[in-house]
């Protein structure tokens, strides 16, 4: 079936401006995926403000000359530059100006400055049922699978693409029957104890990704809610290790009550049940190397830090001093919370350095180190920071992250799954 | 020996060895956008160079920002000869869409099944205007 553009599409493809060079971009993406036609959106989450190089900056810029404006709400993913002023970004000339032009072309596209991968605990959170066009794998994952909204994975530039013409290509997880279950994953083999820990799902969402790639499929084995934060992680590590766009857990997230309803035929395509022995490869895969006698740093914040999470990792340092630097990374709506009862100077006293709007994987921030060890509990930090950053990585608990941290040394707790 | 074309994204036709990807790969943070190499140290084919190669792709996961980066190396002159996909990818393939309407010469992405892929490793390859793929002689 061929792309049929409606004459008002017709016209504004057509058009010399910016909102001509965006429905190009979504038209050209439609025909490429196959999609009959485009669909309204609600809303939209943008990746593409993080700075990669001078030619994202320039594209940008050219839809502003242009005169585009964001047709609906549209909040932004991290950028390069910490504009809060929390932390030191080493980021030099012209490479900085050059990020900070891109993040006022956003701006004057008419994006909300909310600068976090986040969104949906910075009040980002679309209906159930609605369409969105989201960026950023982990908003993504999130968007689709916990808050039942229905987005497709997409990527730089097609994301503000369809900011400007409010619609999107109507294929993938916008149609209802792309979005049921054809595989399980079923963790029932695994110790209560494991999956109530918060590594697990760190760990699961890493192994789910590996195991099933793009394909929809639902975790079963799962008796009580995790919690909205082991959600975000799982969500976060499968779409790092895989490219998973909607993942359903039975009787946790809004599709999937119960297996049957979301199954998308009477029987799974496959079952992957999953074993201890499964799981401890999985957690020594998010490491890149032994532990060894020291760390230069741990890092945690992938994606952004809630609140709740602000709370453990206080509850945790317990008013200790670090020997290396905690790099806490966390959205601004965050920040307020963390700004008013002077909390954000007591983290900072003890060794914590905060980074807000951005994170130490998209932007130099940490010393460039050739030994370099980086300790953290997110999957998705574990995954990138290798080859963004150059150091190792040793996967850990946050409990574990924090001692290690107060030691300066590698310490870790045996969790058996 | 030569396949039946299927463009995906128009451009320049292509030619240079074949870089045959043994496992999917993740651009953003897999591949350094200013240089084409390969930086993913958990990847097989860590440590090679993507520009100016016939880049045939099994397979992408990860990162939605794979078009910018891809968008970069162009940009850059890092970009691969030519792409070849065992299947349309709309997120990578976006980085030459928007690299197009900035008026950037960008290379030709063409779909192959994947299982045709080991007949030109090692070789190098020329994927000709009309989107054929074949060995160069």
């Amino acid at each position: 079936m061929s792309l049929a553009l409606s004459p008002e599409e017709q016209a504004i493809a057509a058009g010399q401006d910016g909102a001509g060079m965006a429905m190009r971009i979504v038209a050209e993406s439609a025909r490429l995926l196959g999609a009959p036609r485009l669909i309204p959106i609600a809303s939209t989450h943008i990746d593409g403000a993080l700075y990669h190089g001078d030619s994202g900056t320039l594209f940008a810029e050219r839809l502003v000359e242009g005169g585009a404006k964001v047709a609906v709400r549209s909040t932004l993913n991290v950028g390069a530059l910490d504009l809060m002023g929390c932390s030191r970004i080493r980021l030099e000339e012209p490479q900085r100006g050059m990020a900070r032009r891109m993040m006022e072309a956003y701006r004057k596209l008419g994006c909300e400055q909310s600068w976090t991968c986040a969104p949906y605990q910075a009040g980002h959170r679309p209906a159930p049922g609605s369409d969105v066009a989201w960026g950023e794998s982990n908003a993504v994952v999130f968007c689709n699978s916990v808050l039942g909204a229905r987005t497709n994975r997409y990527g730089d530039f097609l994301d503000i693409a369809c900011a400007i013409t409010g619609r999107s290509p109507d294929y993938g997880l916008h149609r209802p029957d792309n979005r049921r279950a054809r595989l399980i994953f079923d963790v029932s083999g695994l110790s209560p104890s494991f999956l109530a820990s918060e590594i697990a799902w760190p760990v699961l969402g890493s192994l789910y990704g590996r195991e099933v790639g793009d394909a929809v499929g639902v975790v079963t084995g799962v008796a009580n809610h995790p919690g909205e934060d082991a959600l975000k992680a799982f969500g976060a590590a499968a779409a790092s290790s895989g490219a998973v766009g909607l993942f359903h857990i039975a009787g946790v997230t809004p599709e999937a009550p119960d297996v049957e309803t979301i199954l998308a035929g009477p029987e799974p395509e496959a079952v992957i049940r999953v074993t201890p022995q499964m799981v401890a490869k999985a957690r020594a895969g998010l490491s890149t190397t032994a532990a060894g006698k020291a760390i230069d740093a741990v890092a945690i914040g992938s994606p952004h830090l809630s609140h709740a999470e602000f709370d453990s990792l206080e509850r945790l340092i317990a008013g200790r001093r670090l020997t290396v630097p905690v790099y806490a990374c966390t959205g601004r709506h965050a920040l307020a919370l963390l700004e008013q009862d002077g909390r954000r100077k007591r983290l900072e006293a003890s060794g914590v350095v905060i980074v807000a709007d951005t994170c130490v994987v998209v932007t130099p921030i940490m010393p460039e180190l050739s030994n370099g060890v980086l300790m953290t509990n997110s999957g998705k930090f574990a995954h990138y920071a290798p080859g963004n950053t150059g150091y190792a990585v040793l996967y850990a608990s946050l409990a574990d992250c924090v001692e290690s941290a107060v030691l300066g040394k590698p310490v870790f707790t045996d969790i058996a799954a | 020996m030569s396949t039946p074309p299927e463009i995906l994204v128009p451009g320049k036709a292509g030619e240079g060895e074949a870089l045959v990807l043994t496992a999917p790969i993740s651009f953003w943070g897999g591949v350094d956008p200013k240089t084409g190499r390969i930086a993913d140290v958990r990847h097989p084919q860590h440590g090679e160079v993507i520009a100016g190669r016939v880049l045939f792709l099994p397979g992408t996961i990860g990162s939605s920002s794979a078009s910018a980066v891809l968008m970069e190396l162009v940009h850059n002159g890092r970009a691969p000869a030519a792409l070849v996909l065992h299947e349309p990818d709309a997120i990578l393939l976006l980085g030459l869409i928007v690299a197009r309407e900035m008026g950037w010469e960008t290379p030709i992405a063409v779909r192959l099944e994947r299982g045709q892929f080991d007949t030109y490793r090692g070789t190098a390859v020329t994927v000709a205007a009309d989107g054929a793929v074949s060995v160069a002689v």
